[in-house]
């Protein structure tokens, strides 16, 4: 009753209502950033992982992100231009893909998914520092926008663990740099009770999150935990966590997903809804945003469902009970910066795909790896091995890019993939047999 | 007799096995792929059922213990003589499809001409054809395009020179033909040509022949049904395979090199554009396996790049980088890096040998790479591939092999090239008994 075939969309897209509902809220948010310069509102830039909407809502500040730029240049072919463009001006070929996707954007107008022209920022705030390219990206962008940078450092965690110390560490940083300069530029005072609040709406949209991709566990899934994924984790992950707005999609997302749950029905493709569940796999790595249908079609097209994803965490890993605390308002918001997947040691994301992997009952791993993405990509052949060896699971490795349309090679990946999904079929029926 | 088909459509070669009941291979049929998938399909199946021919006259003689010298000499009568029948019928579709060219405004003056000297090559080309067959005949390749192509273009030259016809008219004309002829089917009946070439082989040899050929011509008799077929390889999806007939070439290199040598744990099949690491269980079962594949580096094409490059046969490359004493140092696998490398150091005046050396050691460092992300090189290791006929790769692999991995056995066949077709004719096999791996039921 959910799924309906969009007229505006190409006439065989299948969405989800949740989508359709996620799309508005979308399109609503882009039009008040690239109304800011009428309305007056101060537009601050920030990173997905380690994202302080709350606080940066606390100011009135229009959140930006330029990853999500970045990914909805890609969704809409525009980030091969873009990535030339900055090529052109200086920028290497192994340069992340999302940063030379959104300095193309900026050279060539900046206009954003709803044609308009996005603002230029009033603040930059760094608030992760698991990823290094991210503090160049903001060097680069300061250059050009010339505006206050805020730099709020979340030590990693190297030995698996958050420490008081790294909590006191960056609730000072909180104090001292970040809420004083978001002062300055906003010219509103600092409010902790507002932040409270928001903060409580957070964490209410946050256990549906949690209740949502954790329905990956039955047989069949009604979700997709990578491709459906991405769609799951946009308002929370973005500039929605902490308002009325998230709350309200993700109880009518929980609804939708417990319905097909009820069903006993898998996830709505935009090829179609999944008929048969063959198999189900746990995923590593980012999507390719490029060819996101065409690649999420490979996996429809030989019945595979991702039933959880690490991809779904670098904005938080809430499935592992962190959740945003009125009570503890910047203590909390310290403890979702240091604990977002990116920021995660190698052996902390062995152990979760391994988690994954056995409480989700998947049949293997796989990992896409991203061409132009070190930070992610390095030590991922170790965590195949290791997850592999712990699980006994087949896994298997793939390598496209996120936004960098000439680093997908469908029938390359189609050819991997399907070899992959047969080895796992032959280990399923093959068990013991000497030819 | 019931039959299980494997076939492996590689981007460069197709290439066919066909298997019994008991797991035996009957036969085994190569082509070159063409730009047309179903019919380089059809002509190494056809190819492989021609081998398996032999196979059964093998095994119809040697249930009367008559394998011996005579029999042997018997059977090489007969295949060259089986082949010259379809070279001929080849060449007969090739001269059909060479004069029918030869109309429209075009033609309007020179024509009648043009058609006189076809006659004449291909006269020539026919007379000739038994001496390209006969005993101790040295043929470059089994390939038709190959034996033709070589032939027409110099007998043509002769002929177009002698009568005042443009070689480069004739030239065209076979350009066109060659490849409507090499993509169609083969036609007519195979136990017609084989009785053809019976005949023929009696005719020479009125000794033993006749005994054996009564035999074989028994052995004919017995019908070599399909019973399943099993597709693999680059160009599988194209062919209007169903599902359950298709198996990842992964999949059929893992089972085919653990068929031939089943204490096999690591596989490394360097083709025409893929390069494959595989590691598989003692059941032959794929365990992991990498490829390349965001680019082409270091395989099978990159050496027929390089040959064309410096004017050379395929084979002949192998040869000459054994001769090196000192290989030059290259590290590009890229091949257009290459190629522009092997033509810097011709220039300064180094040895061709050992150039080629470099190159095939470049080619080789990429496998070891993708070796190790598979997992790297366990005991036994199988080499498989057109690259493993080729003997400078095949010393640079045991070298870094060794170097990386020690001791460890290195298992390369003559019927290596025909790996992933084996375990797709297992698979076959298997499937026709109900069990169906690596596809959901």
């Amino acid at each position: 009753m959910n799924t309906k075939i969009l007229k505006a969309q190409p006439a065989d897209v299948l969405k989800d209502a949740s989508m359709i509902k996620q799309k508005e809220m979308m399109a609503k948010h882009y039009d008040r950033l690239t109304n800011a310069p009428t309305s007056g509102a101060k537009v601050a830039s920030t990173f997905v992982p380690g994202n302080l909407n709350e606080l940066i809502m606390c100011f009135d500040l229009v959140n930006n992100l330029p990853e999500v730029n970045a990914i909805q240049s890609g969704l809409r072919k525009q980030s091969g231009a873009y990535i030339m463009e900055a090529e052109r001006a200086g920028h290497s070929e192994d340069v992340c893909t999302y940063v030379k996707s959104d300095i193309g954007m900026m050279l060539k107008g900046n206009i954003g998914p709803n044609g308009k022209k996005l603002p230029n920022p009033d603040v930059l705030l760094l608030s992760y520092t698991g990823c290094f390219t991210f503090l160049k990206w903001f060097e680069l962008l300061r250059e050009q926008y010339k505006c206050p940078t805020i730099f709020l450092q979340t030590p990693y965690m190297a030995d698996g663990k958050v420490t008081p110390n790294m909590i006191q560490y960056m609730v000072k940083q909180l104090k001292d740099t970040v809420i004083p300069t978001l002062e300055e530029v906003s010219g509103v005072k600092f409010d902790i009770d507002r932040l409270r609040e928001y903060l409580k709406k957070s964490a209410q949209a946050e256990d549906d999150l949690v209740h949502i991709l954790q329905t990956g566990k039955n047989k069949p899934s009604p979700i997709d935990a990578y491709f459906g994924g991405i769609y799951y984790i946009g308002p929370i992950f973005g500039a929605f966590r902490g308002t009325d707005d998230a709350i309200d999609y993700y109880r009518f997302l929980r609804e939708e997903v417990d319905e097909r749950l009820a069903k006993g029905l898998g996830p709505v493709t935009p090829d179609g809804p999944m008929a048969e569940e063959k198999y189900r796999l746990v995923v590593e790595g980012p999507p390719n945003y490029t060819s996101f249908r065409q690649f999420w079609k490979m996996f429809y097209d030989e019945g595979a469902t991702v039933v959880a994803s690490s991809y779904t965490k670098v904005g938080g890993t809430y499935d592992y009970g962190f959740r945003h605390d009125p009570d503890k308002p910047l203590e909390s918001l310290a403890e979702y910066c240091l604990g977002v997947y990116t920021n995660r040691s190698l052996p902390m994301r062995i152990d979760m795909l391994t988690d994954y992997i056995n409480e989700y009952e998947a049949d293997g791993l796989l990992i896409n790896s991203i061409k132009s993405c070190n930070s992610f990509s390095a030590g991922q052949l170790l965590i195949m091995r290791e997850v592999e060896k712990r699980t006994g699971k087949p896994a298997a490795f793939i390598e496209t890019d996120l936004v960098d349309p000439r680093y997908f090679s469908a029938a390359n990946v189609k050819n991997r993939l399907e070899s992959y999904f047969q080895m796992v079929e032959q280990k399923r029926s093959g068990k013991g047999v000497a030819a | 007799m019931k039959t299980f088909v494997g076939i492996d459509l590689g981007s460069t070669t197709t290439k066919a096995v066909l298997m019994d009941e008991e797991e035996g291979v009957l036969g085994r049929g190569i082509t070159n792929s063409r730009s047309n998938y179903e019919t380089a399909c059809k002509v190494a199946t056809e190819e492989a059922k021609i081998d398996a021919r032999f196979t059964l006259f093998r095994r119809e003689f040697g249930a009367a213990g008559q394998i011996d010298e005579q029999v042997e000499d018997f059977l090489g009568a007969l295949e060259r003589s089986f082949r010259l029948e379809q070279f001929l019928e080849q060449l007969g579709d090739l001269e059909e499809t060479c004069i029918r060219l030869v109309r429209g405004d075009r033609y309007a003056k020179i024509g009648e001409g043009v058609k006189v000297a076809l006659t004449e090559v291909f006269r020539r080309l026919r007379e000739e054809a038994p001496g390209m067959y006969a005993p101790g005949a040295d043929r470059k390749s089994d390939f038709f395009r190959d034996i033709a192509g070589s032939r027409y273009l110099s007998v043509a030259e002769e002929v177009g020179r002698d009568a005042g016809v443009s070689y480069d008219v004739l030239l065209n004309i076979y350009d066109k033909s060659i490849i409507a002829v090499e993509n169609r089917p083969p036609s007519g009946k195979l136990n017609e040509k084989f009785k053809n070439a019976l005949q023929r082989v009696a005719k020479e040899d009125s000794g033993a022949a006749s005994v054996l050929g009564e035999k074989a011509e028994h052995a004919l008799g017995i019908e070599l049904e399909e019973t399943y077929l099993v597709g693999t390889g680059y160009g599988r999806v194209t062919l209007p395979f169903s599902k359950e007939h298709i198996r990842s070439e992964i999949l059929c290199h893992g089972l085919g090199a653990h068929m031939m040598y089943p204490k096999t744990r690591t596989v490394l099949d360097i083709g025409g554009q893929d390069t494959k690491g595989i590691q598989v269980n003692p059941e032959g079962i794929v365990e992991n396996f990498q490829m390349n594949d965001r680019c082409a580096a270091g395989t099978g094409r990159y050496l027929g790049y390089i040959a064309d490059e410096m004017n050379m046969g395929l084979h002949e490359l192998g040869p000459m980088a054994l001769k090196s004493k000192k290989p030059a140092r290259i590290n590009s696998t890229c091949t257009v890096f290459a190629g522009a490398e092997l033509r810097d150091r011709l220039a300064l005046g180094e040895a061709r040998e050992d150039i080629l050396a470099g190159l095939h050691r470049a080619i080789i460092l990429r496998s070891m790479s993708i070796l190790s992300r598979s997992g790297g090189v366990a005991d036994e290791f199988t080499f498989t591939g057109g690259v493993a006929k080729n003997e400078a790769a095949v010393r640079e692999l045991k070298k870094l092999v060794f170097e990386n991995y020690g001791e460890v056995t290195i298992n390369i066949g003559a019927e290596s090239i025909y790996t992933g077709a084996l375990g797709a004719s297992e698979f076959a096999r298997r499937a026709a008994h109900g069990r169906i791996e690596g596809v959901e039921a």
